[in-house]
């Protein structure tokens, strides 16, 4: 059993740090594909990276559900830490949930079963949070899209391996749709529900 | 009690959050309104609680801020939004355009270009296109789910039967990537071209009628128009009287009641850049500033 005493810290400067966090993920949402770093850190539980707690930190709350995936929910500092730090609801039913975070991208469940918003409500509907191996080396994807200057190219190691696959649905379903935040570690990007990506193999 | 009464740029955190979720949906639904929970701010709507709320919560203490209205720095509504965010957030502010890193606007978008590390935000009173054509907020939410915006362009029409042309001069609606029509706030339409590939991201802010939207960098924003009418910029045939600029948006200044008025730069940054750099207009200030020191001197 953890106590409230031992779980890992939040920010320790909640307003700039949350300020600082959430310029990063405005900028990688507005430029998708490119790679930003989240500078302040926090304490975070085991199976959540640094990058995903202080987006925890810095967007979640009383008014977002959170979905977990199996890894995630099934440990208890994570469950712990989020409601202590967040006191966002965690929720059993992926379709209500404003932020999904799934920690094992091998499990992700199909993208039809999280929110994807109505056609007059287009924002309502899941982010997903996605830790990934590695956002500056593996796989060559070309983005292009709203954010975008041509073409950007994102070098990344990711599970599920065919997560830009399962995002062309995406096209079909504009402006409903997914928004995607990947992260590693430190650095974050996103790949907003306009981008458009090519996979280029190796 | 030495604490402030008052929270980094005003607004607390839980408020915060709520408008940087708002934010994220509309930066990745680029034209679409995101509606949010406005909040009471300490100035009147109409004064920009929009985009003062947009600022406060996307503002760091490293930003560099300038706001301006119809282009102006020095107009009470600019200076008292500028001197709220100094007094609250402690940030540096600027007049110069590419100077800054936040730019917060009313009705008009700067002269100089603007840069990929820049956010420009803007003061919106009406945010739905649609509104004055069609008053249910549920038909226009409707009309947006189908893109149905034949509306819109019957709207253009019947500018052109009366007028001969299309004679919307400011809150010109364009479409962004080639899905939802948007208003640009109440911006001059010479303005609209600035929009479209723009290196900045653009954020708008409406607090009465509590919609977020954005435009990313590098989008395509297209002024709606028709094949035999095309989409004009508009601009007063003259220099600006005091910098000579031949291709920045003018203000007329009505000068004495026998019908004098003289044409000056709307950007005052830009204006004052350009007279800074030997540029003078028919009425430029500088000769009276050398004879007032003349004088002053003897």
């Amino acid at each position: 059993m953890t106590t409230i005493a031992e779980l890992p810290p939040g920010f320790a400067d909640k307003v700039l740090s949350a300020q600082s966090t959430f310029r990063s993920v405005m900028d990688a949402m507005a430029r998708p594909g490119s790679v930003r770093r989240i500078v302040p850190t926090s304490g975070a539980p085991h199976t959540m990276m640094r990058g995903t707690a202080a987006i925890a930190l810095t967007l979640f709350d009383h008014d977002t559900p959170l979905w977990l995936d199996a890894r995630m929910a099934e440990s208890s500092d994570v469950v712990k830490w989020l409601k202590f730090h967040t006191g966002a609801p965690v929720v059993q039913d992926s379709s209500i949930a404003s932020f999904a975070l799934i920690s094992d991208g091998g499990a992700l469940p199909s993208l039809e079963r999280f929110a994807l918003g109505t056609s007059e409500y287009p924002d309502r509907s899941t982010t997903l949070i996605l830790q990934v191996e590695s956002l500056n080396g593996g796989r060559s994807f070309e983005l292009r899209g709203p954010g975008i200057d041509g073409v950007a190219t994102l070098q990344a190691s990711i599970k599920p391996f065919d997560l830009f696959e399962r995002l062309r649905v995406n096209e079909t379903l504009f402006p409903r749709g997914i928004d995607v935040v990947l992260v590693a570690d430190d650095a974050v990007v996103a790949i907003p529900r306009t981008t458009r990506v090519v996979n280029k193999g190796s | 009690m030495n604490a402030p009464a008052y929270n980094f740029a005003y607004l607390d955190e839980q408020t915060k959050r709520m408008i940087r979720r708002a934010i994220l949906k509309a930066i990745a639904i680029p034209g679409y309104q995101v509606p949010f929970a406005s909040r009471e701010m300490p100035m009147p709507y109409g004064w920009g609680t929009g985009g003062v709320q947009v600022t406060a919560a996307i503002l760091g203490p490293e930003d560099v801020l300038k706001v301006i209205d119809q282009g102006s720095d020095d107009t009470t509504n600019a200076i008292s939004i500028r001197k709220f965010f100094a007094k609250t957030a402690g940030v540096a502010t600027t007049t110069a355009t590419q100077d800054a890193t936040v730019i917060q606007t009313r009705h008009r978008i700067p002269e100089t270009s603007l840069h990929a590390n820049q956010v420009l935000i803007y003061q919106v009173p009406i945010p739905e296109p649609l509104r004055f054509l069609e008053p249910r907020e549920t038909e226009t939410r409707r009309m947006h789910a189908l893109a149905e915006y034949g509306l819109m362009h019957v709207k253009l029409y019947e500018d052109i039967a009366r007028f001969g042309h299309i004679a919307t001069a400011y809150a010109y609606p364009v479409k962004v990537n080639a899905r939802y029509v948007m208003d640009p706030s109440p911006t001059p339409k010479f303005d609209n071209p600035k929009m479209d590939n723009c290196p900045a991201l653009q954020l708008f802010g409406a607090g009465r009628e509590k919609r977020i939207y954005a435009i990313p960098p590098y989008t395509q924003v297209v002024s709606l128009d028709f094949e035999d009418h095309p989409f004009e910029p508009y601009r007063f045939n003259a220099p600006c009287a005091l910098c000579a600029a031949e291709n920045s948006y003018l203000d007329e200044i009505v000068t004495d009641d026998k019908g004098g008025r003289m044409f000056v730069c709307s950007d005052t940054d830009y204006c004052e850049g350009r007279q800074a750099a030997g540029h003078h207009g028919s009425l430029s200030a500088a000769p009276y500033k050398e004879k007032a020191q003349e004088r002053d001197h003897g």
